[in-house]
């Protein structure tokens, strides 16, 4: 290795232990920015020290020492003399005679509490939905801010003061920093959830900026899914996401066309859907499904992508089944779109009067000016035969579009009726 | 980044595994190591691959398919194994290969290959793609 290598070579090895040394640090010092400083600081040490000795057998427990007696240092410079910091100091001092070896055998026995409990409280509830992507983001996935502003179109002032704010509410709430049990964990396990699936459909379609997809937000999405699956693999709603997300990325690279714009499921080339990924959502998804209960959101949300992964071009697709997995998925998470999109399945699997019986189920108030609910009815209408209605429907539905090129299909497909209905009046004229 | 991880065979690999009290360690170490990617949320898929002695060739010339059974003579460069790791760069994949205990006896070798990505294949990103971007814009905001 050359010289000029190393500080190269010191950076991705931080870059590498940074997310288990704050977490192991924060659950020390019990607040993240203060053991986000402490990492950084440690990186300092390492960039100043590793050129004179050559990188430490292993680098993230002398990263981790490091750390610590700066944590220590600190705690006593600033004084804190009241009896939960003198004990913290107190562990520390004893902790940090121990040697290397038993802070190496501390951190394998205790990394994945830690790192659980570090994404738990980067998506706490106590903080809004985007404090806890971007803390997620920063903190565990080790983006910087700048990063973090540009996949989210937002100034890097914006995102810097958002995970500033959020880092200020977690140290005044004095949070234990253990991972949450019985009940709490499965309310805190769904806002984690939450925000890792947030991220994803960031990435999966973008709300916003130049391109369609972010597929950085979509791989980071992942890796914190994998990660999850990793920490905690008897969780079977870990798995569910994990595997919604493998198969929904892997049509990333056929979901736009050479237009530009986002091609429906049912039309994409499925040849160029990425088969490992695939693979690896399936078995996520079989491992969830193993481990039993009554599935949650996320399995059976992956339970549909899955049907459309197994089905090797689009008549294939085992609709029947898809118009069973809503049946179910709307009792766990009850939205009128959930029950259009179940209407649509139905009407695949059973005709479009199955379709159209279910639409009719739907509150109409729920989904005002939503203009696939009458692009959906049109569709049932005109595969129903009853095409003056359908014309009525796709018209409605064009007006309700906000987006030029939907605007034009729907139109078209109005037009489609009535060339339909001139075609038969001609049919039955002699 | 995807990149394929390939463990280079040796002369070991290539007389097969026999059951010994190094293999097990050798086994264990590279268990840790697995879980270690597994925690890390890098390691996507990987194997072992039996010696080429199982192993068979099918040579190509025009027209022509010609097999040939193994094992084969350039030991070195045959595979032994490999893992498929999603990774930031390829200074992090080097870095973990650091990391991985010794997979052979004796001296060995282990080649990163990052994989082909669309990104290679020219910038989509052109201008009509933003203004399409803007209509979809529209669009989400709109529902």
């Amino acid at each position: 290795m050359t010289i000029s290598d190393l500080p190269r070579t010191i950076e991705t090895i931080f870059r590498i232990e940074r997310v288990r040394l704050i977490a192991s640090l924060a659950r020390m010092v019990r607040d993240v920015g203060l053991a986000e400083e402490l990492a950084q600081d440690a990186f300092v040490t390492a960039l100043s020290e590793w050129p004179k000795t050559g990188i430490p057998a292993n680098p993230g427990a002398w990263l981790n020492a490091a750390a610590r007696r700066r944590a220590i240092d600190l705690l006593r410079r600033r004084r804190m003399l009241d009896r939960k910091h003198a004990e913290i100091g107190r562990d520390l001092t004893e902790e940090d005679h121990s040697g290397f070896e038993a802070i190496e055998a501390a951190m394998d026995d205790e990394v994945g509490d830690e790192l659980l409990s570090l994404i738990f409280v980067a998506c706490h509830p106590i903080l809004t939905p985007e404090a806890r992507v971007a803390l997620t983001l920063r903190l565990i996935g080790g983006l910087t801010t700048e990063e973090i502003a540009r996949a989210y179109l937002a100034s890097e002032a914006t995102i810097a003061q958002r995970i500033v704010r959020a880092k200020r509410t977690l140290g005044k709430a004095g949070l234990s920093f253990e991972v949450p049990r019985g009940r709490e964990r499965q309310e805190r396990l769904s806002s984690v959830l939450a925000v890792i699936y947030l991220i994803f459909n960031e990435g999966y379609s973008a709300t916003s900026g130049g391109t369609l997809t972010r597929p950085v937000l979509c791989a980071e999405a992942q890796r914190l899914a994998r990660i999850l699956a990793g920490l905690a693999p008897e969780e079977p709603e870990i798995l569910g996401l994990l595997a919604l997300v493998e198969i929904q990325a892997s049509r990333l690279a056929a979901r736009i066309g050479q237009d530009g714009l986002p091609i429906p499921l049912t039309e994409q080339n499925r040849g160029r859907w990425d088969r490992l990924l695939i693979r690896r959502g399936l078995l996520a998804l079989g491992r969830a499904q193993t481990l039993g209960g009554a599935p949650g959101p996320y399995v059976l949300q992956a339970a549909l992508a899955a049907c459309h992964a197994r089905a090797p071009r689009a008549e294939d697709t085992d609709w029947a089944r898809i118009a069973g997995i809503y049946d179910l998925l709307r009792h766990v998470m009850p939205s009128p779109v959930v029950d259009l999109n179940r209407a649509v399945a139905h009407s695949m699997a059973f005709g479009p009067e199955a379709g159209l019986r279910l639409l009719d189920e739907i509150d109409p108030a729920t989904l005002a000016h939503y203009a696939p609910l009458p692009a959906a009815r049109g569709d049932f209408l005109f595969r129903a035969g009853r095409l003056p209605e359908a014309r009525g429907q796709f018209e409605l539905a064009a007006s309700l579009s906000c987006n030029e090129r939907e605007r034009a299909y729907l139109l078209a497909r109005a037009g489609a009726c009535t060339r339909r209905m001139d075609e038969f009046d001609r049919q039955e004229s002699p | 980044m995807r990149v394929m991880v390939l463990v280079k065979a040796t002369e070991d690999s290539e007389a097969g595994l026999k059951p010994s009290a190094e293999l097990t360690e050798m086994f264990e170490a590279m268990g840790r190591f697995n879980e270690e990617l597994v925690n890390a949320g890098i390691l996507l898929a990987g194997d072992g691959l039996k010696p080429s002695s199982e192993g068979k060739r099918v040579a190509f010339d025009g027209p022509g398919r010609t097999v040939t059974d193994g094992p084969f003579a350039e030991t070195r460069e045959l595979v032994a194994g490999f893992w498929i790791w999603e990774v930031k760069d390829m200074a992090e994949a080097v870095e973990w290969v650091k990391r991985c205990p010794n997979p052979m006896p004796g001296p060995s070798e282990i080649e990163i290959r990052p994989f082909y990505e669309l990104a290679d294949f020219g910038d989509v990103v052109t201008p009509e793609l933003a203004e399409r971007e803007n209509q979809l814009r529209a669009r989400v905001s709109g529902q």
